[in-house]
């Protein structure tokens, strides 16, 4: 199970302390799913950044009681000297798993033939995403943590992405943050909305649905914030 | 202790190894790529910056009317200095360049400093003992009295070098303005750090100023264990090491404070 108690996020700007979430809670059980939906600046993508350990809450407590994977698709680690083959050692290593058994998977899946042993530098953006997310499915986690912004593609890379997340790995819990309420819809069981800092949780997606179009109507206050910064 | 504690702290090492490990590769790679000699540059790069001081201070004379032997002198002098300044040079802003990696959860602060500091420490070492080796066994420099002393001094050096570098190396995560002073100040810290003199050859009251620097102490001892009652040492393990735990302790202080301040984007 996933807790996370009374978080608060608070960065520091040139006009004083920002604050991006103000004590967030919520569960997640293993196997289960939730998604999140906030417009831009909404601090949805900090979210996923605290959930994931990468930053530290200002305030409160994130327990972690299952295996959570670093935010899907998430290729800003790639540095341009390492080859495709190099990034996959380096993430085996640091997760303690054996590569060898995992390149065919990872070839198979980013089509870069020759280039999976070229230097990073030499990959367009298509085989970079491409290259992220394998290594995202090449280890195993309990939960993935799903920035909808990040994975960005073609049709037919957006329906391999859904194949093996929702299909393969469907066992698994995960979060999805969004602001299309549309791919909540279809692929979360329980949904909330991040507005203003706080995040309100709903029975049903629906509701949240709802909450989060009569939000969005408000003026944009965090916006002109999130512009200061 | 209990059986739970003892495990959960070796699965800890475990992990911090691991990451680690995997830092080391992916550094070796990023800064010596795989072209021509590749990782062999750790070693080559402080060696020929040792020989070409060598070779500097013997062209100019640098002797202070003493009987050591210069090539030898130098050495062991500018091989102490990359124990502290290429340490905590490749600490500076290490967090910053790596930022990404902090993405995945068991990479932490600490270890991209200690992967950097680890390579550091393995080059200038290796850089010392093949130029000290090599030049003693074609006898063009005598060899060391005391290989014991020459290696305690050694590592009371890298253990300075290791906290100077983790408490720079976080004080720059806090602000731009360490990394941009540190250059200057390892500019002036050189002349000052006992490489390039002996304590003895000093004013007594000059004496005292220098020996407020760590390092010169860690220098002193490893050039008595070089050289032996060739000359006369000033030093005081007991200030060194002082010194060295209290710079460790603040070095690994601030990064674990600096570490709830990291913005990864």
């Amino acid at each position: 199970m996933i807790r996370v108690e009374h978080v608060s996020k608070t960065y520091r700007t040139r006009l004083g302390p920002h604050r991006v979430l103000d004590d967030v809670g919520f569960e997640l059980q293993r196997g289960r799913n939730l998604g999140i939906l906030g417009r831009n600046g909404a601090g949805k993508s900090t979210l996923i950044r605290l959930l994931a350990g990468a930053e530290q809450p200002t305030s409160g407590r994130i327990h972690r009681g299952m295996s959570v994977s670093w935010p899907l698709a998430f290729g800003g680690a790639f540095q341009g000297h390492l080859t495709g083959l190099d990034n996959l050692k380096f993430v085996c290593r640091v997760y303690g798993v054996d590569y060898e058994p995992l390149i065919p998977f990872v070839e198979e899946f980013t089509e870069l033939g020759d280039y999976f042993r070229e230097p990073v530098s030499h990959y367009s953006q298509g085989m970079m995403t491409r290259l992220a997310f394998a290594l995202s499915m090449a280890i195993e986690f309990d939960c993935f943590l799903i920035d909808e912004a990040m994975v960005v593609g073609d049709k037919r890379f957006h329906d391999r992405c859904h194949v093996e997340l929702f299909q393969k790995r469907r066992d698994r819990a995960f979060i999805l943050v969004t602001h299309d309420a549309n791919v909540i819809k279809l692929y979360c069981e329980r949904a909330c909305v991040l507005h203003q800092g706080r995040l309100h949780p709903f029975d049903s997606v629906d509701a949240a649905y709802d909450f989060y179009h009569r939000s969005t109507a408000q003026p944009a206050v965090t916006d002109a914030a999130e512009a200061a910064r | 202790m209990g059986a739970a504690t003892t495990d959960s702290l070796r699965a800890s090492a475990r992990l911090q190894w691991r990451v680690i490990h995997a830092l080391l590769m992916r550094e070796v790679i990023t800064r010596f790529g795989r072209h021509n000699i590749g990782v062999l540059w750790l070693v080559a790069e402080p060696m020929l910056f040792t020989l070409v001081v060598a070779a500097f201070w013997t062209a100019a004379g640098f002797h202070h009317g003493s009987s050591l032997p210069i090539v030898a002198f130098a050495i062991t002098g500018y091989s102490s200095v990359l124990m502290w300044r290429n340490t905590v040079g490749h600490c500076v802003d290490a967090v910053h360049q790596n930022i990404g990696l902090l993405y995945h959860r068991n990479v932490r602060v600490l270890d991209v400093f200690s992967a950097r500091i680890l390579l550091e420490v393995v080059g200038a070492t290796a850089s010392f003992a093949v130029l000290a080796l090599f030049f003693s066994a074609i006898e063009a420099i005598p060899p060391a009295v005391d290989w014991l002393a020459v290696a305690a001094g050694w590592a009371m050096l890298a253990w300075f070098g290791t906290g100077l570098a983790i408490l720079v190396g976080a004080a720059t995560v806090y602000s731009d303005v360490v990394a941009r002073l540190w250059s200057p100040l390892s500019y002036i810290l050189f002349p000052l750090s006992g490489a390039a003199f002996m304590v003895d050859w000093l004013p007594p009251a000059a004496r005292e100023f220098v020996l407020l620097l760590p390092m010169v102490h860690g220098v002193e001892l490893l050039r008595e264990g070089y050289f032996g009652n060739t000359v006369r040492t000033h030093y005081d393990m007991g200030y060194m090491a002082t010194a060295n735990l209290v710079l460790l302790f603040a070095g690994l202080l601030l990064s674990r404070h600096a570490e709830r301040r990291v913005e990864v984007r």
